[in-house]
C-alpha cells in the first residue's frame, strides 16, 4: 500500500509475538487442525491458541478448579469460549433454538449475550468445538471473526421502535460484517470439512483487506440511531451515527478513534472516545469501512500490542492527518456532519409497538446470562417462546434481549409464555440494576482480577436498599463493571463504574456521560465492598436532594467537585 | 549360599571355620553325596559325628552308598500371577537343597512337558484366579494335563499346594484340578493336597513340612524336615526385618485424589515413607497393606449382636488378646461371608434359616445371600445368636492383606513408596458398602497417619532387563499404576527404548490418572506414546483394545522388534478383551492363522515378554 503522505511513516518497533504468530500462521492455519486432535491435553499450545482466537475461539480454564486440578496431577480443566458473530444482534428463532440446544449439548448449559450483541458459549471441550462450530455454520451463523485481530462483530442499534430503520441499518451492519470478514479458506478447511486450497494462488490475494498479518489489534465498528446511543458509538474504532431525514435513512456521520481497553499502572494506555469527522451516504459507508480498516492496517503499532488500538494510532499522528489519509484512500471527501441528539443509552423494556404494527418485547437478562436456576427457568422460557416465534430475537447493547416482530396474532400467546415463565423486564428492580452492565471475568475469563457477573448483582443487593431509601428507584443509573481494565462492559462510559484489581478490590470511576459522550473519571482506587459502600452511600444521597431538574448522575458528580471531567482519553489519567 | 557362624549355626567355631572353607568348594554332585551320607551317617551311627570330633571323614566320603541319586531329584513347579507360589515355590526350593535333594524348580510355562514322563518327585504350587482360572503361567501346563498328549504318570509322586480365596466360588480350585488330574494319569500323593485361604501362611507351612517329611520318608532318611517348618515364614526378602508376618508402619506423606471434581470415582494417590525400614522394591512390585474395617461397621457389629466392645478375646490362634473393638476392627474380616463362615456360624445360632440355606437344594440361594453381603447382615438376618464374642470371632477369618501395584521407583524416590487406590462404595442390600482397605486409605489415611505395610516382590511383572527393548505398557484405570513405577524407573535408567502406553477410563476431563505426569514424561521423551480412550465421552464406548486394534500395524512393528508387553488392570473383562485384541493384530498384521497368532502369542509370554499383573 502506497504511502500516501511521506511526512507520516508508520511506528516502526519489532513486531510483537502476536506479528510472529500471525505472519507464520499460513493465513489463521497454525498447527490447529494437529494440536486440535492431540488426544492427551483439551488445551492447545499458546501460539494456536492466539490463532484460534480468529476462528471465534478463546480457550479458557475453569480458574476455581486450577489449584485442586494441579494437585490431582490432572491439567486446568481447560475449555473453550465459543462466540457467535450476530451483526447487530439479530437471530432467527430457528437460530435461537440450535444455540440453545449446543449450549447443552457441547457447553456449560448456559448462553450469554455479549456487550458486544454476539452469542458466547462456554465450557465446550477441544474434542467438540468442530462440532459445535460446524452446527452454528449449518444454521447459517458463525464465529469467524468474532475474536482476534480483525473486525468484531458489528454492532447496531436494535430500535424496537423504528421498524423500517431498524431493518435499513441493520442491512449496513450486515454487510459491513460481509465485507471485513477474513476471506482465509482456513477456516474452512478446518472446520468445515472444506478442501484444502492451494496456498498463494499466483495473482490471488488471499486477504484483499487484511493482507497475511491481518490488522494490529481487534477493531470494533458500531451503528447507533439516535437519539439512542445503546451500542455506546463513541466507544467504537469506527462509529456510524443514522441520520434520518423525512423518516428515511440520509447516511451516517462518522466517529473514529474510540476505544474502551487499557492496563492498570500504564498512563499510556487510556480509554477513549471517537471524534466525528464526517457524513457519508448508506452506499459509502463500506468503502469508508474498508479504507479506515486499511489505514489502521498500515499504521497502528504492531510492537507494543496494549498501543496497538487504533484509537491510539489516531492519538499518535492526529486526526487531521487520519482525515487526509482516509479522503486520499476514498478519493472523494466526507461531507460535513450533520447534527445529532442522543438522550440515553440504556433500553426501555417491556411490550412496545413498532411503527410496521408489528410488537416488541424487552426483557431484563442480568448480565445477559441466558440460564434456567431453580426459581427463575428463564432459558426454558425463551426456547418456549423461540418454539413459536415467527419474528426475530435481537440482543441489546445492554446484555438483554427483544422478542421483536410479533405479530398482533402471536401476542397474546409470548406474553403467555413470558408470564409463565415469570420472563421479566426488570420492572420489579430498580432502574439502577436494569441499567447495569457486567463482563464474564471469573471462573472463566483468563484476564479477570476480579469477580464481575458473579459479583455485581450481590453488590447491587446493598446498593439497592440505599438508592430506594434515597427515593431514587426509577432513576436510570449507567452502572458497569469489569474484572480486568480491557473494557468488555464499556466501564469507562459508567456513570459508575468499578474495574477489578484484585478479588475483591476494585478501582471506582464515576462522571461518564449518561448517554455515552463522555468518559469517567478514577474516584478511588483498589476498594474493597465495605469502602465501596461507605464511599457511594453519601454521594447518592446528596444526589437524590440535589440534583438539578432532570440531572444526570455522572453530571451531578462532576458539578459537585467529586471528580473532573474528562473531555478527552488523553486526560482520563489527569 | 548363607555363611555359617557361630551364632546361625550349632556349630563351635573351628567347625564353623572348616566348613566355611569346605563347603564353598564342593560341587553339586559332591553337596548330594554328602547330605546323603551324612543324614545315613545320623541314622546309624547316631552321634557318631559328635561336637568333639569335628573332622570330616573325608576319605570314608567313598565308602557309604547314599541314597539313590534318582529318588533325590525333585521338580517343583509353580503357576503364579501375583508371586506368593512362585516365592513358597522358591523357600521350598531352598529348604530341599539344604537337605541335599536336587531341585529343579521353574514356572509351569517354562517346563518341558514331555520331560514329565521321567519326573518322580514334583511338587505343585499353584494359586486359582477369577472364576477358578490357572494363572497365566499355568495355562500352557494345564492344558497340556488335560489333552490328548498328556501321559501316564504311574511312577509319579506327588502333592499340591492351592493358593485362593474362600470368598470366591471355585475356591482352590486350580489347584483341584491338578491333584485330581495327576491322580487319574496314574501319580500317587506324596501327602494330601492342602488349600490355603489368604492367609496363607501357616497352612503353606504345614504342606512344606508335610511333603519334605514325605519325601524323606520315601528316601527312608531321617526326618530332618522340622526345620522347614519356618520356610513359609521366612518366604519374604530377608533384607528388612519388616515382611508380611511383621509389616512396618509407614507414615502417610501425601494422600491425593487424583479424579477431578465431578467425576463418580475416587482414586488416591497415596505416598509412604520407607525411611529406615530397609524396605526397598523393583517397578512391578506390589504393596501389601493391612487395613482397618470400617469403624462405623464394627460398632454396627458389636451393636447387633448385643456384645461388648471392651471385653477381652482372641485377636489370633497364638493366643494373643485383646478387646472385641480392636479384634473386629484390625484383627478379622467381617465383610466378607463364605460357606465355610455360614457353616461353622450356622452352630452358633438357633435361627434355623442359616441351617436351610446351607442344605444342598438351596446351593443357589445360599449364593445369592453370600453375594454382597458381610457378618452384620448375618448378625441381623440369623439373630438370636446366643455366643459370647470370644468364641464367635474364632470362626472369622484373619483380615488379610491387599495388594496394590507400586506407582512410583525406588530409584526415582529413594525411601518412598507410592501406589494408587480406587475407592469402593457401592451400596447393596439397603446399605452403604464400602471396600475395607480402599476406604480406609480414602478417609482414614491423612498425612501422618501410619499404615502397616509390605513389599511384594512379583518376579512375572519386570521391566526388561535390557533398557533398549521398547515397552507396550496397557495399563487403564488404576492399572496403569506400575507403569507410572516403570516410567520413572527408565527415566532414572536413561533407558534408550522405545515406550508406549495406553491408558483409559471414563472421562477425560476428571478421570485421566496421573495426565500431568504423563505430559511431562511425553514431552522428556521418557514416554514415546500415549494413547487414550475414554468410555464415556463419545456415544460409542472406547477402550484401550480398540486404541490396540487402531495402531495395529506399528504395535506389530513394535513387537517384531522385540518389544516386551505388559498388562495391568481388570482380570474379567479388558486383560481378556486385550488379550482378544492383540491376537487380532498378531493375526492381520502378521498374516497368520489364528493357531499361529496364539503360538506366537505363548511365545512371547514363555520368553517373559508378555506379562500381565491383573486382578
Amino acid at each position: 500500500m502506497a504511502n500516501h503522505d511521506p511526512a507520516v511513516k508508520p511506528i516502526g518497533g519489532p513486531p510483537s509475538d502476536v506479528e510472529h504468530i500471525k505472519i507464520e500462521s499460513n493465513y489463521l492455519r497454525g498447527a490447529l487442525e494437529e494440536t486440535l486432535r492431540n488426544p492427551i491435553t483439551g488445551g492447545l499450545p499458546e501460539d494456536d491458541n492466539r490463532l484460534l482466537k480468529f476462528h471465534g475461539s478463546y480457550m479458557q480454564d475453569d480458574r476455581d478448579l486450577r489449584l485442586e486440578r494441579e494437585r490431582s496431577k490432572l491439567e486446568p480443566a481447560y475449555q473453550f469460549m465459543l462466540r457467535v458473530v450476530a451483526p447487530g444482534g439479530v437471530a432467527s428463532a430457528a437460530q435461537w433454538l440450535v444455540l440453545d440446544e449446543l449450549a447443552h449439548k457441547y457447553g456449560n448449559g448456559t448462553l450469554r449475550l455479549t456487550t458486544r450483541q454476539a452469542f458466547q458459549m462456554h465450557g465446550v471441550l477441544k474434542w467438540n468445538l468442530k462440532q459445535t462450530i460446524k452446527t452454528i455454520n449449518d444454521t447459517l451463523m458463525t464465529t469467524l471473526a468474532a475474536c482476534g485481530d480483525v473486525n468484531r462483530n458489528v454492532m447496531s442499534s436494535p430500535n424496537p421502535y423504528q421498524s423500517e430503520l431498524h431493518a435499513e441499518v441493520n442491512e449496513w451492519a450486515r454487510r459491513l460484517s460481509d465485507h471485513l470478514a477474513p476471506r482465509t479458506p482456513a477456516y474452512h478447511e478446518i472446520w468445515l470439512d472444506g478442501e484444502k486450497v492451494v496456498d498463494s494462488l499466483e495473482g490471488v490475494e488471499i486477504e484483499p483487506i487484511y493482507g497475511p498479518v491481518y490488522l494490529p489489534r481487534k477493531f470494533k465498528i458500531g451503528l447507533a440511531v439516535p437519539p439512542s446511543n445503546d451500542v455506546d458509538v463513541f466507544s467504537q474504532d469506527l462509529g456510524l451515527i443514522a441520520v434520518v431525514q423525512d423518516g428515511k435513512l440520509a447516511g451516517f456521520n462518522v466517529a473514529v478513534g474510540g476505544g474502551m481497553g487499557m492496563t492498570h499502572g500504564d498512563v499510556n494506555t487510556y480509554p477513549q472516545l471517537g471524534r466525528v469527522i464526517g457524513f457519508c451516504r448508506p452506499e459509502q459507508v463500506i468503502d469508508v469501512a474498508e479504507k479506515t480498516v486499511t489505514i489502521q492496517r498500515d499504521y497502528g503499532n504492531r510492537s507494543v500490542r496494549k498501543n496497538a488500538r487504533f484509537k491510539y494510532t489516531i492519538d499518535r499522528h492526529g486526526i487531521e492527518w487520519f482525515q487526509r489519509e482516509l479522503h486520499d484512500r476514498l478519493g472523494w471527501q466526507l461531507e460535513e456532519a450533520r447534527t445529532y441528539q442522543f438522550d440515553h443509552s440504556g433500553d426501555r423494556y417491556g411490550w412496545v409497538k413498532g411503527y410496521d404494527g408489528k410488537w416488541n418485547l424487552t426483557l431484563y437478562i442480568q448480565s445477559g446470562r441466558i440460564h434456567d436456576t431453580e426459581d427463575y427457568l428463564l432459558m426454558t422460557g425463551l426456547r418456549e417462546i423461540a418454539k413459536i416465534h415467527t419474528g426475530e430475537f435481537r440482543l441489546t447493547p445492554n446484555q438483554n434481549v427483544i422478542i421483536a416482530g410479533v405479530t398482533s396474532a402471536k401476542k397474546r400467546k409470548i406474553a403467555e409464555l413470558a408470564a409463565r415463565y415469570g420472563l421479566t423486564d426488570g420492572a420489579m428492580h430498580t432502574a439502577l440494576r436494569r441499567s447495569a452492565l457486567s463482563c464474564v471475568a471469573l471462573p472463566t475469563c483468563g484476564l479477570a482480577m476480579a469477580e464481575a457477573e458473579r459479583y455485581l448483582p450481590q453488590l447491587l443487593d446493598k446498593l439497592e436498599p440505599v438508592i430506594q431509601e434515597a427515593g431514587l428507584s426509577e432513576k436510570e443509573i449507567v452502572i458497569r463493571m469489569t474484572g480486568c481494565p480491557n473494557g468488555c462492559a464499556r466501564p469507562a462510559l459508567g456513570e459508575i463504574a468499578f474495574i477489578g484489581k484484585a478479588p475483591g478490590r476494585y478501582n471506582l470511576y464515576m462522571g461518564a456521560g449518561f448517554s455515552g459522550d463522555r468518559l469517567n473519571k478514577l474516584y478511588k482506587e483498589n476498594i474493597d465492598e465495605r469502602e465501596i459502600l461507605e464511599t457511594l452511600t453519601p454521594i447518592i444521597q446528596q444526589y437524590a436532594k440535589e440534583r438539578l431538574g432532570g440531572e444526570h448522575f455522572g453530571d451531578f458528580v462532576i458539578r459537585s467537585g467529586y471528580v473532573k471531567a474528562t473531555t478527552s482519553g488523553l486526560n482520563f489519567h489527569k | 549360599m548363607v555363611q555359617l557362624h557361630v551364632t546361625n549355626s550349632p556349630f563351635s567355631e573351628s567347625q564353623v571355620e572348616l566348613l566355611n572353607r569346605l563347603v564353598p568348594t564342593l560341587t553339586e554332585t559332591q553337596r548330594i553325596w554328602l547330605g546323603g551320607y551324612l543324614a545315613a551317617l545320623g541314622v546309624n551311627a547316631g552321634a557318631a559325628v559328635s561336637a568333639a570330633e569335628p573332622s570330616v571323614p573325608a576319605e570314608q566320603a567313598a565308602i557309604p552308598a547314599a541314597a539313590p541319586a534318582a529318588s533325590r531329584e525333585v521338580t517343583i513347579l509353580f503357576g503364579s500371577q501375583t508371586g506368593n507360589c512362585q516365592r513358597l515355590a522358591t523357600s521350598l526350593s531352598g529348604k530341599l537343597k539344604e537337605q541335599g535333594f536336587s531341585v529343579n524348580l521353574s514356572a509351569m510355562n517354562s517346563f518341558k512337558p514331555n520331560t514329565l514322563k521321567k519326573t518322580e518327585n514334583l511338587l505343585l504350587l499353584v494359586s486359582t484366579h477369577g472364576e477358578g482360572e490357572p494363572p497365566d503361567n499355568a495355562r500352557s501346563f494345564y492344558e497340556f494335563l488335560y489333552s490328548k498328549r498328556a501321559p501316564q504318570l504311574e511312577g509319579l509322586h506327588y502333592s499340591v499346594l492351592g493358593l485362593g480365596d474362600t470368598s470366591y466360588e471355585f475356591f482352590c480350585q486350580t489347584g483341584k484340578d491338578f491333584d485330581q488330574r495327576l491322580e487319574e494319569l496314574g501319580g500317587a500323593r506324596l501327602s494330601p493336597r492342602i488349600d490355603c485361604d489368604l492367609d496363607y501362611d501357616d497352612p503353606a507351612a504345614e504342606w512344606i513340612t508335610q511333603v519334605i517329611s514325605a519325601l524323606n520318608a520315601r528316601l527312608n532318611a531321617p526326618n530332618i524336615a522340622a526345620a522347614a517348618v519356618q520356610a513359609a515364614e521366612h518366604a519374604d526378602a530377608p533384607a528388612s526385618p519388616f515382611s508380611r508376618n511383621q509389616p512396618y508402619y509407614a507414615e502417610v506423606l501425601e494422600n491425593l485424589n487424583l479424579n477431578g471434581r465431578g467425576s463418580d470415582r475416587e482414586t488416591r494417590h497415596i505416598e509412604l515413607s520407607l525411611e529406615g525400614s530397609g524396605l526397598s522394591f523393583e517397578p512391578g512390585d506390589s504393596l501389601g497393606v493391612y487395613p482397618e474395617n470400617h469403624p462405623q461397621l464394627v460398632e454396627d457389629l458389636i451393636t447387633a449382636m448385643g456384645w461388648d466392645a471392651q471385653q477381652t478375646v482372641p485377636l489370633n490362634k497364638k493366643g494373643d488378646k485383646g478387646t472385641l473393638r480392636e479384634a473386629l476392627l484390625r484383627h478379622y474380616e467381617i465383610t466378607v461371608l463364605t460357606k465355610p463362615l455360614l457353616e461353622q456360624a450356622a452352630k452358633l445360632t438357633s435361627a434355623p434359616g442359616l441351617q436351610e440355606l446351607l442344605l444342598p437344594e438351596r446351593q443357589q440361594a445360599l449364593k445369592d445371600y453370600i453375594q454382597g453381603r458381610d457378618l452384620l447382615d448375618l448378625a441381623v438376618d440369623f439373630a438370636p445368636w446366643e455366643v459370647p464374642a470370644a468364641e464367635f470371632v474364632t470362626i472369622l477369618r484373619k483380615l488379610p492383606a491387599r495388594l496394590y501395584s507400586i506407582s512410583s521407583s525406588w530409584s526415582a524416590n529413594p525411601d518412598e513408596v507410592h501406589f494408587t487406590v480406587r475407592a469402593v462404595r457401592y451400596e447393596a442390600h439397603g446399605r452403604q458398602r464400602y471396600g475395607v482397605c480402599s476406604v480406609h486409605c480414602a478417609e482414614r489415611a491423612e498425612p501422618g497417619a501410619k499404615l502397616p505395610v509390605f513389599i511384594q516382590s512379583n518376579p512375572n511383572f519386570k521391566l526388561p532387563a535390557n533398557p533398549d527393548a521398547p515397552v507396550i505398557m496397557i495399563g487403564p484405570g488404576t492399572g496403569v499404576a506400575p507403569f507410572r513405577s516403570f516410567l520413572e524407573e527408565r527415566e532414572v535408567q536413561g533407558a534408550a527404548g522405545k515406550t508406549w502406553l495406553f491408558y483409559g477410563d471414563r472421562r477425560f476431563v476428571t478421570d485421566f490418572l496421573y495426565q500431568t505426569d504423563w505430559q511431562r514424561m511425553l514431552k522428556d521423551g521418557v514416554l514415546s506414546r500415549l494413547d487414550v480412550a475414554f468410555s464415556r465421552d463419545t456415544a460409542e464406548k472406547v477402550y484401550v483394545q480398540h486404541r490396540l486394534l487402531e495402531h495395529s500395524r506399528e504395535l506389530y512393528a513394535w513387537l517384531q522388534e522385540g518389544a516386551h508387553i505388559y498388562v495391568c488392570g481388570d482380570e474379567k473383562h479388558m486383560a481378556h478383551d486385550v488379550h482378544t485384541a492383540l491376537l487380532t493384530v498378531i493375526e492381520e498384521e502378521g498374516g497368520m492363522s489364528a493357531e499361529a497368532a496364539a503360538a506366537y502369542l505363548d511365545t512371547l509370554q514363555q520368553e517373559q515378554r508378555y506379562q500381565r499383573d491383573v486382578y
